[in-house]
C-alpha cells in the first residue's frame, strides 16, 4: 500500500469542521483546548447559546480591551462575554442543565474514544492519583449528545480511536461522533462509520491508523 | 431586630471548632472569599475538611491555610492546576487526604444537604474510578451511582450585595458555588462588596435569602 498524498486538519480547521454542524437554536458545552475554539467559527448570526459550567448561559467572545470584566469568566478561567439573552445562574442550576440533558451538544477533547462510544479523557493512567476531573464526567453523561475533536493519533503514532479505553473512564457509552484531524466518525451500533476523510486519504491509510475496525457510512 | 452584620472578622469567625467540614466558594479566583480565608488562617481552627472546587493556588488563601497543615482533607473537582504547589507538595508527601468529585456531583451533594435529602442517584461517574465501591440501580435502563448529601460544618461565601437580614445578590460568574455552599452548612458566613439597607434590595433579584445566611461582613473591593 503506498501512501497517497494528503493533508491533515489543522487544529484550527478541525474546529471549523465541528462549527459547521452545529445548528441555529442548540445549547453548547465547548470543552478546553479545540473544543474552545469551535465558537470562533459559529457567526453571532447563527444563534447558538453557549454554556460554560461556572454559571454562564449566552457566553460570547473575549472581550476586547474596553469591555474586559474580571468577574466574568468561563470554565477555562479565561475573561469573556455575556452575549444579549445571556443569564448568570449558580452552580447547581448550572450543572442540572448538564446533568438534566437540557444541552443539545457538548464538545470535549478526548485521549481516547472506544468504538462502543466509551470515553477517556481525564486521567492518563489508574495511578495519576490526583488528576482533574473538573466537570467532564458530568458533561460526557448528561449532554443529549455529546462529540469529541481529538488528533487522530498520538503524538508517537498510536491510534486514539480504539477497540476498548486503555486509560481511566470519563463515561461509557456516550461518544456520538468523533472529529480527527483525518476524519469525521460516527459511533454507531455497529462500530466507528466513517462519514467524510481529509481530502487525498485513502480507507486504507485511515483504517491502518485506527485501532478498531471501521467502516463507510451508508450515506458516504 | 434582625442584624446579621458583623463588625469584625474576629466576630464573623467565632465558633468555628476544630474538626469543621468548611465549604468554601468560588470558582477559580472569581466570587471567592478571600477575607474569610484569611481571617480562618488567622482564627486557628486545625483538622479542617475543606470543600472547594480547586484546592488552592500559589501559596496564598486557601494554599497558605494548608500549608499550615490545618487541612486534614480536601474535597474537590480541579485539584491539579497551574500553580497549585501547595497540594501536589502536601499530597506527595501523603500529608492531605483527597476526595475527586465530579463537578456536577459536587454542586448536587451540597444542594442535596441543603435541601434535605440524604442521597440521590445520578449517572454521573457510573464505571468510572471515581464511583468504585458505591451502590448502583438502574432507572429507566440508565445505569447510576448512589451519591450521598455533603453538608458543612460553615460555608465561607463571597456575595455582591447584602442587607442586614443577611439576603444576598451575586456579581456575574462571581455567583458559582456560593448559594449553594449557603445552603448547605450549618452556619453560613459570606463576606460582600456592599451592606445596603433593609428594603433596598430588588425581592426578584435577590438569589440567597437571609434564610440561609448566618453572618455578614463588609469587605470592600479593592480600590480600582
Amino acid at each position: 500500500m503506498s501512501e497517497t498524498s494528503f493533508t491533515p486538519l489543522s487544529r484550527k480547521d478541525m474546529a471549523r469542521r465541528v462549527a459547521q454542524d452545529i445548528p441555529e437554536g442548540w445549547y453548547v458545552n465547548l470543552g478546553i483546548g479545540i473544543p474552545t475554539m469551535v465558537a470562533d467559527y459559529v457567526p453571532l448570526e447563527r444563534e447558538v447559546v453557549f454554556h460554560s459550567e461556572n454559571g454562564v448561559l449566552g457566553m460570547g467572545p473575549a472581550p476586547g480591551p474596553d469591555d474586559a470584566d474580571a468577574w466574568l469568566i468561563n470554565a477555562g478561567k479565561q475573561q469573556v462575554t455575556l452575549r444579549r439573552g445571556g443569564a448568570y445562574v449558580h452552580h447547581a442550576d448550572s450543572f442540572a442543565m448538564i446533568r438534566g440533558g437540557h444541552l443539545d451538544l457538548c464538545v470535549l477533547g478526548a485521549f481516547e474514544v472506544a468504538q462502543n462510544g466509551d470515553i477517556a479523557n481525564w486521567a492518563t493512567s489508574a495511578n495519576d492519583t490526583a488528576p482533574a476531573v473538573g466537570g467532564a464526567m458530568d458533561l460526557a453523561a448528561g449532554a443529549k449528545r455529546l462529540w469529541v475533536v481529538m488528533e487522530h493519533t498520538t503524538k508517537d503514532g498510536r491510534p486514539r480511536l480504539v477497540e476498548s479505553c486503555t486509560y481511566p473512564l470519563t463515561a461509557m457509552r456516550s461518544v456520538r461522533r468523533v472529529y480527527t484531524n483525518l476524519a469525521v466518525i460516527d459511533v454507531t451500533p455497529r462500530g466507528f462509520e466513517v462519514v467524510e476523510m481529509a481530502p487525498g486519504l485513502s480507507f486504507d491509510e485511515l483504517q491502518a491508523k485506527t485501532g478498531a475496525k471501521l467502516r463507510m457510512t451508508e450515506a458516504a | 431586630m434582625i442584624n446579621k452584620i458583623v463588625r469584625d472578622m474576629a466576630e464573623a469567625m467565632q465558633g468555628i471548632a476544630d474538626g469543621s467540614t468548611v465549604l468554601v466558594g468560588g470558582f477559580g479566583s472569581v466570587g471567592q472569599p478571600d477575607a474569610l480565608i484569611e481571617a480562618l488562617i488567622e482564627q486557628g481552627a486545625t483538622d479542617l475538611t475543606v470543600v472547594a472546587n480547586n484546592a488552592g493556588t500559589g501559596r496564598v488563601g486557601l494554599a497558605r491555610l494548608m500549608e499550615l497543615g490545618r487541612v486534614r482533607k480536601i474535597i474537590c473537582s480541579f485539584p491539579r492546576s497551574a500553580g497549585s504547589v501547595v497540594f501536589e507538595e502536601l499530597y506527595k508527601a501523603g500529608k492531605l487526604e483527597l476526595e475527586i468529585v465530579p463537578q456536577g456531583t459536587l454542586a448536587e451533594r451540597m444542594r442535596a444537604a441543603g435541601a434535605g435529602v440524604p442521597a440521590f442517584y445520578t449517572p454521573t461517574g457510573y464505571g468510572t474510578l471515581l464511583t468504585e465501591g458505591k451502590p448502583t440501580a438502574e432507572f429507566n435502563g440508565t445505569p447510576c451511582v448512589l451519591e450521598k448529601a455533603l453538608q458543612g460544618d460553615v460555608a465561607l461565601i463571597q456575595a455582591h450585595h447584602a442587607d442586614r437580614w443577611g439576603n444576598l445578590t451575586y456579581r456575574r460568574s462571581g455567583r458559582n458555588f456560593n448559594p449553594v455552599m449557603a445552603m448547605a452548612a450549618k452556619l453560613t458566613i459570606a463576606q460582600v462588596d456592599e451592606v445596603e439597607p433593609l428594603g433596598t434590595l430588588d425581592p426578584e433579584a435577590v438569589v440567597t435569602p437571609g434564610i440561609f445566611v448566618s453572618r455578614v461582613i463588609r469587605v470592600p473591593l479593592a480600590a480600582g
